[in-house]
């Protein structure tokens, strides 16, 4: 058993296989992320990138091998479920409500703070309080992934983020923005584990890099 | 646990009162499959009477079915549905409300409009009260089947279809003792034991069909 931390707990991968119908994406991976610290997924298109964050997140199952946190697998760990911010490919905004409404709900749904002044001091933080009652649905690109990381500005607590693509889209502007937002987090002993193909540029926080090629 | 009830139950009716005219089709359909029956069996009185707890209940059904469909699918498309089941809060809890707010948006326009509709029918004031009261005891039980066979269809091509022969078996315990109480109500015997069994059916829905919907979601997402 692992010592009890005040920190953040360890997410941790013990020869993590993955398989897709019938084409094995990865065998044999392990990592650690300990608070703190940033790791940076790479690979190449199709090598299960998003498939290795979804089973750190705990939506699906592995082949072979565990995810854990703190020890204990991420789908019957207690804690990750607050602790945890996945933003994936898709926004999880809805069309039709505006970019405040939506933002709110995914506060409220995680128990972050969902009054209207920590909503707007967000989306003020990536540069979309312009736009915050537009609907989602007339944002451009880039604009709604900005939006979608607006939650991260929401966090005020050490929590591990999994985050697909984060710099999709997004401007130089933009980019700047959620490095700042990485940074803060880091800082305050949160861990990140990100996907990205292009590289985060220099004003990102220090990231162990991790490639997935060899592991086909 | 309330609170993330209440949130996503009011969202979904907030996206509904955003999509008016898509919230009113279920509503639609069920006037208009009403009204079709007169034209077409001919408009006597007697046999309409007859029919009339059948005719409304059927159309009840279908047009719940038809709206159902689409319960999960643009969370699904969108990235919310992955977003609630990774809030930690129970499954059960989110289906029971996508659920609630199904019934708010679709069934109870049902209900409201069911009494006119029997008057459309010739029903009786006895058959038109026990009309309502069943459809307000089945529908839930309707929209909880649904959102069940939405989850499990989740995904899939020619979902809808799916959904109907799924979900249409095991909603006919409902449509028979819904329907039952209007006859009898309008042959004049008691309703008591059909309103029983149809409490007992939305109990038992209201309890297990969140859970199987949340499991159901958990597959699909994986």
């Amino acid at each position: 058993m692992p010592p009890v931390s005040a920190g953040l707990p360890t997410l941790a991968a013990e020869g993590l296989a993955c398989r897709r119908g019938n084409r094995v994406l990865f065998t044999g991976v392990n990592f650690s992320l300990e608070a703190g610290r940033a790791i940076w997924l790479r690979g190449r298109n199709g090598r299960g990138k998003t498939s290795l964050l979804r089973l750190a997140a705990g939506l699906s199952v592995p082949e072979a091998g565990m995810v854990s946190w703190g020890g204990v697998p991420v789908r019957r760990a207690a804690g990750l479920a607050h602790s945890l911010v996945y933003v994936a490919h898709a926004s999880a905004l809805k069309d039709d409500l505006s970019v405040s409404e939506s933002l709110r709900f995914l506060a409220l749904l995680h128990g972050r703070a969902s009054d209207t002044a920590s909503v707007y001091q967000a989306l003020d933080r990536v540069g979309m309080a312009s736009r915050r009652d537009a609907p989602v649905r007339t944002l451009s690109q880039g604009q709604r992934r900005r939006a979608t990381l607006a939650r991260l500005a929401l966090e005020r607590e050490a929590s591990l983020w999994i985050l697909d693509e984060p710099y999709d889209a997004l401007d130089s502007d933009g980019v700047e923005c959620i490095n700042g937002l990485l940074h803060a987090h880091l800082a305050r002993g949160g861990s990140v584990l990100l996907t990205s193909h292009q590289s985060p540029g220099d004003s990102a926080p220090p990231m162990a890099s991790f490639d997935l090629d060899p592991f086909a | 646990m309330g609170t993330v009830f209440l949130a996503v139950y009011l969202r979904d009716l907030r996206l509904a009162l955003r999509r008016r005219v898509e919230a009113l089709l279920p509503v639609v359909f069920f006037v208009v499959a009403i009204s079709l029956f007169p034209l077409g069996v001919g408009p006597e009185p007697q046999i309409l009477r007859q029919m009339a707890a059948g005719i409304v209940w059927v159309s009840a059904l279908l047009a719940t079915m038809l709206s159902v469909t689409s319960l999960y699918a643009s969370d699904h498309a969108d990235g919310s549905l992955e977003q609630m089941i990774l809030s930690g809060h129970p499954g059960s809890v989110i289906a029971g409300a996508k659920a609630a707010a199904h019934w708010t948006v679709t069934g109870a326009p049902l209900v409201l409009a069911a009494p006119l509709l029997g008057l459309l029918l010739d029903m009786s004031p006895q058959a038109l009260a026990a009309l309502l009261a069943s459809l307000l005891l089945g529908t839930p039980i309707l929209s909880l089947l649904g959102g069940m066979g939405a989850a499990l269809t989740l995904g899939l091509r020619s979902a809808g279809v799916l959904l109907i022969l799924l979900i249409v078996p095991l909603s006919i315990p409902a449509l028979i003792f819904g329907a039952g109480a209007v006859s009898a109500a309008e042959a004049g015997l008691s309703t008591a034991g059909h309103f029983s069994l149809l409490g007992a059916l939305l109990i038992m829905t209201t309890l297990c069909a969140p859970i199987a919907t949340s499991f159901a979601l958990r597959i699909a997402l994986e």
